[in-house]
């Protein structure tokens, strides 16, 4: 299990442009390097990343090996409505990492 | 060519003007190497990019290459007709050229991203914003890297 912080205002006035922070912790090996044995170390990434807004995508990331280590993304987007907002991380070996977060908008 | 009555100062600015000239015939090529404009052209197509609109955001000079905070805005109303469908980032000297791709709508509010990347290089960086009318704006800026990122092995 990865860990996953989130940070998505509590509360929003309707309308607004509210921030969304994410952190997921992943290694993120980007398949170049070498290992202690000398031979190259497989490459095991996030490629996918996407926010769903009660339901919506409202933004998504395709990630290269190019992204750091525990992939922290900012965004933006309007405060509709009060609901959810779902993340999920998918990528090498069958990586998949699901969040949400609860908003109240009034 | 030149004709013999031509005097010195004619013949220096005749001189300078061509140089000029060739300097930005030849820069992008040089600047740009071919990974990258390859893989730029496999994402947006044959289209026509302009400079501008979108700001890419890097310290110029980075520490550490294998953590680079990069942020970038795109000036866009972001309405439901006039938004910014998704920004692309790519760079000249790691591994890949392909460094990440933000997809958004008119939903996002504003255009204002951050990430952290890895950079292998003291190299360029650009970002292109692709609009929701179908034209291609970008930002190329230069990053100096001391400690390089991806290649180097695990101790």
């Amino acid at each position: 299990m990865a860990r996953v912080l989130i940070n998505v205002p509590a509360t929003a006035k309707r309308g607004s442009v509210i921030q969304i922070k994410t952190l997921i912790s992943h290694v993120m090996e980007p398949g170049f390097r070498p290992g202690p044995d000398g031979k190259i170390i497989p490459r095991d990434i996030i490629t996918l990343m996407t926010c769903k807004y009660n339901g919506e995508e409202v933004f998504r990331a395709d990630m290269f090996p190019a992204v750091a280590a525990n992939p922290f993304v900012t965004f933006h987007t309007i405060a509709t409505e009060s609901g959810k907002l779902e993340f999920a991380w998918t990528g090498d070996n069958g990586f998949t990492e699901t969040a949400s977060a609860n908003i109240t908008v009034e | 060519m030149t004709d013999i009555n031509t005097t010195r100062r004619e013949l220096l600015i005749g001189a300078g003007a061509s140089g000029a000239t060739m300097l930005f015939a030849v820069r992008p090529a040089g600047a740009t190497p071919e990974a990258m404009k390859t893989a730029i052209r496999k994402v947006i197509g044959e289209a026509k990019v302009s400079t501008g609109r979108i700001k890419l955001d890097i310290p110029p000079l980075v520490e550490n290459g294998n953590t680079v905070a990069m942020s970038l805005t795109v000036e866009s109303p972001m309405t439901a007709k006039d938004y910014v469908k998704g920004v692309h980032i790519f760079n000249e000297r790691n591994p890949q050229p392909n460094v990440v791709t933000f997809h958004l709508g008119p939903r996002a509010g504003k255009a204002d991203i951050s990430a952290r990347i890895r950079l292998s290089d003291s190299q360029n960086v650009i970002g292109i914003a692709e609009m929701s009318d179908g034209s291609f704006w970008s930002h190329e800026i230069s990053v100096i890297v001391t400690l390089a990122a991806c290649l180097e092995g695990t101790n």
